[in-house]
């Protein structure tokens, strides 16, 4: 019953991020919203390696806070218009 | 102990909704990062912190530990770029905003464009 | 020296991912953070100009964790109310704030709890000046408005990096 609720939460709060990613309006607001749920992942990723005791799934939580954050910033500087090396 | 972990965990997933409100609500890409990458950020550390009070200090919760760690670097960094370059490639600030002086500096030469 | 912290953190953050004493997992962690210290010996780790290991830098630093927390979770109800409030009570506009922080490590920290705390975020940082998005413009007076945002974290942050 608790995780249901749980997972219900952050399964609403996803829906959110995905209204912001479909509705726009500008590029940066869309780029926000899929940051924002990459994070939102990590957390259900937390929960599901307690759920199921397992810790791989804290592996996959890391690797994908830092993926998503590489995106966020390639994205932020594909925004600003400007090399890698910068 | 796993008492304190469901009760972080709960506080954590509220304030992942609201952010997530927030994301909806407000009106331009400047609020929305605030609104989404605070409560986010904090949530989700809430829920990463509870972890190794419910299951102990063994691999999960340790992981998750270094996990929000990461989270509280990366999270700001990739806000403050985003910011920066949605400014930078002309996203106006909400019309019901009070002043922009990163804008005028840009306009009067204090901050180079493109640097 | 820098090396050899960098070194030492890789490895430990090395050891608290596996979180095993296997000889052939400590073995992999000392290669591997080999490997990670010679890819970024020029980037990560930059000892303060004096007395990098003084002990009065790490107690501050331990006041600084609480202290930020703090001002976190306010800056959490806050947003939470505002977004939850029907009318989204919000005034936002960019702010110019002047910091006196010189190291670039103790600016990006400046920067990253300007982000966390109360309706703030940093959007760009030119030499002194950090330019702030402020969700609800308290005052037009540039002195002011440095005192609320910088000064919190900029007398700790002092005392912790430079």
């Amino acid at each position: 019953m608790m995780w249901w609720i749980f997972f219900s939460v952050l399964a609403l709060s996803g829906l959110l991020c995905l209204y912001r990613v479909g509705a726009g309006p500008t590029p940066p607001d869309r780029t926000v919203a899929i940051d924002i749920f990459g994070t939102l992942v990590v957390g259900f990723c937390a929960l599901l390696g307690i759920m199921e005791g397992r810790d791989f799934f804290l592996n996959i939580a890391i690797a994908w806070a830092l993926l998503s954050f590489l995106g966020t910033v390639a994205l932020a500087k594909y925004l600003e218009g400007r090399g890698f090396d910068e | 102990m796993s008492e304190i972990g469901i009760a972080l965990i709960s506080v954590g997933l509220a304030f992942d909704l609201f952010g997530c409100i927030g994301l909806v609500r407000l009106p331009d890409i400047y609020n929305r990062l605030q609104a989404a990458t605070k409560c986010v950020t904090l949530g989700t550390c809430m829920i990463l912190i509870g972890v190794p009070f419910y299951t102990g200090l063994n691999a999960i919760g340790v992981k998750a530990l270094i996990c929000a760690v990461f989270i509280l670097l990366t999270s700001p960094t990739g806000a403050h770029a985003l910011a920066r370059g949605s400014h930078r490639s002309g996203v106006p600030l909400w019309e019901g905003s009070v002043g922009d002086k990163y804008k005028e500096d840009k306009e009067g030469g204090v901050v180079e464009e493109g640097a | 020296m820098k090396v050899f912290v960098t070194y030492l953190a890789a490895f430990v953050v090395w050891l608290l991912l596996t979180w095993s004493l296997d000889p052939q997992e400590v073995l992999a962690g000392l290669a591997v953070s080999a490997l990670a210290t010679y890819l970024t010996r020029d980037l990560l780790v930059e000892l303060p100009p004096s007395k990098p290991f003084h002990p009065k830098r790490y107690l501050w630093f331990l006041y600084y964790i609480p202290v930020f927390f703090w001002h976190m979770l306010r800056a959490n109800l806050d947003v939470a109310y505002r977004v939850l409030h029907p009318e989204v009570p919000i005034r936002p506009g960019i702010v110019k704030v002047r910091t006196n922080l010189k190291r670039d490590i103790s600016k990006t920290m400046l920067a990253n709890s300007i982000t966390l705390t109360p309706g703030t975020l940093t959007v760009d940082v030119v030499g002194d000046f950090l330019y702030v998005h402020w969700i609800n413009v308290r005052t037009d007076d540039p002195e002011e408005q440095t005192r609320i945002i910088v000064r919190r974290f900029e007398r700790i942050l002092k005392e912790v990096f430079e």
